[in-house]
């Protein structure tokens, strides 16, 4: 169980090769990962910089990841979160769960990722032709949430 | 007394600063009253924390809501509703 906030890329298969060598009592590994989109609402998009609060969210990304492991029977985790400037293409996000089977897997990892998008303290903002604006938040991202009131 | 006040995102591009030691009036006990209180600083502030933005406060690297009581020392920290992932 792990969580990293990072300037640098990473190398998904690298990592899901790591995490599923290092488990042979895993059946499943799930991974998602997110990357910066080349047009959003219409514009194009040059750069998307991501602002952080160091310190609270490297703990809120461990607490989504220690209640994920508490709702489900899960072998291991990981959470990678990107942080400053990033181009159309990049790599922003990572989340691999393993358990013993997909079940697990599949609903822990949309859970750290629907919590990650409302609960961790990231920003972004984007640079288009017009100049830069912050990202409002999605009304969609907070009813992903209700799902998982009465699951376990 | 005396806390620890940071800005994040556009609510830090809007005052202008990232950081700021404050010395409360004994009556802000609250973040609630702490929003209240910074409104009263100009117009900016007013616009910041008596408008229509949501605010999310953290206390401690905990997220809060308006309710929750301050004490001394304590780092509070407003933002925009986060956007990660």
């Amino acid at each position: 169980m792990s969580v990293r906030v990072q300037t640098e890329d990473f190398d998904v298969g690298l990592l899901l090769n790591q995490l599923r060598l290092a488990h042979p009592n895993a059946g499943a590994l799930v991974s998602f990962v997110g990357q910066v989109r080349d047009i959003n609402d219409g514009d194009t998009v040059n750069t998307l910089t991501l602002e952080h609060y160091p310190g609270m969210t490297e703990s809120a990304l461990a607490a989504i990841e220690a209640d994920a492991h508490k709702r489900w029977n899960l072998i291991d985790s990981l959470i990678i979160h990107r942080v400053g400037t990033l181009k159309p293409l990049e790599q922003i996000v990572l989340v691999i769960v393993l358990s013993a089977h997909r079940g697990e897997a599949f609903n822990a990892c949309e859970f750290m990722m629907d919590y990650l998008k409302t609960q961790a303290p990231f920003w972004k903002k984007e640079i288009t032709p017009d100049g830069g604006r912050w990202l409002d938040a999605r009304v969609t991202d907070d009813f992903a949430l209700n799902k998982w009131d009465n699951i376990n | 007394m005396k806390i620890k006040v940071l800005y994040f995102a556009r609510i830090k591009e809007i005052v202008n600063y990232s950081t700021e030691e404050l010395d409360l009036p004994d009556d802000v006990l609250t973040v609630a009253a702490l929003k209240n209180w910074l409104a009263t600083r100009g117009e900016v502030w007013a616009n910041l924390f008596h408008g229509k933005q949501i605010i999310r406060a953290a206390i401690n690297h905990q997220l809060v809501d308006d309710l929750a009581p301050i004490q001394a020392n304590d780092e509070v920290a407003f933002f925009p509703p986060v956007t990660g992932g």
